[in-house]
């Protein structure tokens, strides 16, 4: 896209993307051509779960990054949509009788709705406070969980609405479903961060006082944010309980996938839409390489998170594309004149 | 009579928590920084003292003498090494550091002491009470809330009565001027954590003894505490030692509903406290 500031001899020329952003997206396109059609030569069944989970994991950096990194809301407590996401899915399959596939984005759609009211209390607190809140609004969504009559209790629940269903289609159900989602998640943020809310986003994210004093609409910009981030971690949560079948309140309401997705942000790049995918690929990697040293590659990666931000703030995609290249054009370059 | 006992119990429970939230609130109260590694510190304080007592055979209270320094020299160590260069990047940083912190610190406690349960043995002192018109209070408990009052009264009196405790007040109210008439932020700062973290070894002890602990109960720590210090207020110490009361209450009386009310009735009085009275009960009573 061009847009003219002048006209005549020697006119400033404000771009967006260009033929390299054509060319990368083109290469994660053919990735996703080549995922949407890899399972049944290339992977295992096995593996093929597996990438449900990759996929899960960059839904959910994609909704973390939206909230922090350009909403500037740091929530150590997703957890709580995640559990939601698990939960309402299995409810909404087996006792609603939706398919699958409707039954996840309804899903999602709940922690949205769920997240418009939390907002409302979670917002009076700012930065760290806000952080350890949304925890405690996670350990309170846990609790009354437990507590629920029908939900199972401590053990939790099973998805039965695969009863019946042979293997193969099942997993290939979930895959290409986590696949889908994920995609549109990703190009979802794309498409909101090129709006006239991403711009306010992008300015929040640079400086929410200065945006402020522009007449951005901070508060509003942060609860869309929010509600939309939390939809995009309940969706996550419904496609890891439709992969792994159960859900428990202790692994579904763990703190341990905030840990997952801030250091899927960090290390990629905070406030990039490239950075939450690079992120998730190296975790996910990191996480069948190392599984095996049990809780020392925790250590190793909680290490590295905090060499990152001390060291390089941008991330591994900020210090590769050192905010020149983006795959996902949504800034403006200005271009001298040719 | 068991109202009454719960709250009485609650009143004791919530000493525990007023000490373990002291340090959070003093760290956040000097640099805005919160500090999601808080409880992993208390809880690698008890470990520390466990180890001590079982290597070297120490009464447990005498591990004091050397768990405080130890923390309050890694708490100095932290601030100077993480959070200060963490805080030239932004408010975010220092707490992204703090949780990453958080992960290392609880993982590693699980890697050298296993997941198991443990608790600090402090002989006949963990069950003995005192018999007070008909209700029974816990010495150790009791000891626990004098402790508690003691730290927080002790801290009010050094912020506002010494030489550092004054730098450190300037430092918070403005860094800029605060250098300009010759203080050392970066001191100041790491100084403040010192004594966050003293406290935070004090307290974490403190609930190995009475207790059982594992390496994830930092979680629940941090939770308690923050609780605390956002029901009290921020910014102050008082506010702290009132929302440490008030949260320790509130989980006793709800367990008296029901036992598996406890955890959340506390959670929900946080709430409420966030719906009605966002600045918290006592807010900025008294400088901190």
């Amino acid at each position: 896209m061009t847009v003219n500031t002048r006209t005549g001899p020697g006119t400033l020329k404000v771009v967006r993307g260009g033929w390299p952003s054509l060319a990368g997206g083109g290469v994660l396109a053919a990735i996703v051509v080549f995922l949407a059609a890899a399972p049944w030569f290339v992977f295992s069944p096995g593996d093929v779960t597996n990438l449900v989970t990759l996929f899960a994991l960059i839904i959910l950096g994609t909704a973390w990054n939206l909230m922090a990194g350009y909403g500037g809301l740091v929530s150590i407590g997703q957890q709580a949509f995640i559990g939601a996401g698990g939960y309402g899915v299995i409810k909404l399959a087996d006792v609603v009788g939706l398919p699958i596939p409707l039954a996840v984005v309804a899903a999602g759609a709940v922690c949205a709705l769920l997240a418009l009211p939390t907002s409302f209390l979670l917002f009076r607190l700012v930065g760290g406070y806000f952080a350890i809140g949304t925890w405690v609004v996670a350990e309170v969504f846990k609790l009354v969980t437990q507590e629920l009559p029908g939900f199972g209790g401590g053990s939790g629940l099973s998805l039965t609405a695969f009863q019946g269903v042979d293997r193969v289609t099942r997993i290939a159900t979930v895959y290409y479903l986590a696949l889908a989602l994920a995609v549109l998640v990703v190009l979802a943020t794309y498409v909101l961060m090129r709006s006239r809310i991403g711009l306010g986003l992008t300015a929040i994210r640079d400086d929410k006082v200065a945006a402020a004093s522009l007449g951005v609409a901070v508060r509003r910009s942060q609860r869309i944010v929010y509600v939309a981030a939390s939809g995009g971690a309940g969706l996550a949560g419904a496609l890891i309980a439709v992969n792994g079948l159960r859900v428990s309140p202790d692994s579904m309401f763990s703190v341990q996938y905030t840990a997952f997705m801030i250091f899927i942000v960090v290390i990629g790049g905070l406030g990039t839409i490239e950075g939450p995918i690079l992120g998730a690929v190296i975790f996910f990697a990191l996480q069948q390489l190392l599984d095996s040293y049990g809780t020392w590659y925790l250590v190793a990666l909680g290490a590295v998170a905090i060499a990152v931000v001390l060291l390089a703030p941008r991330g591994l995609w900020g210090l590769a594309a050192r905010g020149r290249y983006e795959i996902f054009p949504v800034g403006h370059t200005v271009r001298p004149p040719t | 009579m068991d109202w009454i006992n719960a709250v009485l119990q609650g009143l004791l429970l919530g000493g525990q928590y007023a000490l373990l939230a002291c340090g959070l609130s003093l760290i956040f109260g000097v640099m805005r920084i919160v500090n999601l590694a808080h409880g992993v510190l208390a809880v690698a304080s008890a470990y520390l003292a466990l180890w001590l007592v079982q290597q070297t055979g120490m009464p447990s209270f005498l591990t004091l003498l050397v768990v405080i320094p130890v923390l309050a020299a890694v708490g100095y160590a932290i601030q100077r090494g993480l959070f200060n260069p963490a805080l030239r990047h932004g408010e975010l940083s220092p707490l992204l550091v703090s949780f990453g912190l958080a992960v290392i610190g609880a993982n590693l406690l699980q890697e050298v002491f296993t997941a198991d349960s443990r608790k600090i043995s402090i002989g006949t002192l963990s069950t003995s009470s005192v018999e007070l018109g008909g209700l029974r209070l816990g010495v150790f408990s009791l000891l626990t809330l004098v402790v508690a009052v003691g730290v927080i009264v002790g801290l009010q009196l050094y912020l506002s009565h010494t030489r550092i405790g004054r730098a450190m007040r300037a430092t918070k109210d403005d860094p800029e001027a605060a250098t300009l008439m010759g203080i050392d932020e970066r001191h100041m700062y790491a100084l403040a954590t010192a004594i966050a973290v003293g406290t935070v070894a004090l307290a974490g002890v403190f609930l190995g003894m009475s207790t059982q602990f594992s390496p994830t109960y930092g979680d629940l720590v941090l939770i308690f505490a923050f609780e605390a210090v956002i029901i009290g207020g921020l910014g102050s110490l008082w506010g702290t030692l009132l929302g440490g009361l008030v949260l320790g209450v509130a989980q006793t009386v709800g367990a008296q509903v029901d036992p598996a009310y406890g955890v959340l009735a506390g959670h929900l009085v946080f709430l409420v406290v966030l719906l009605f009275r966002p600045q918290g009960l006592l807010p900025k009573a008294v400088a901190a």
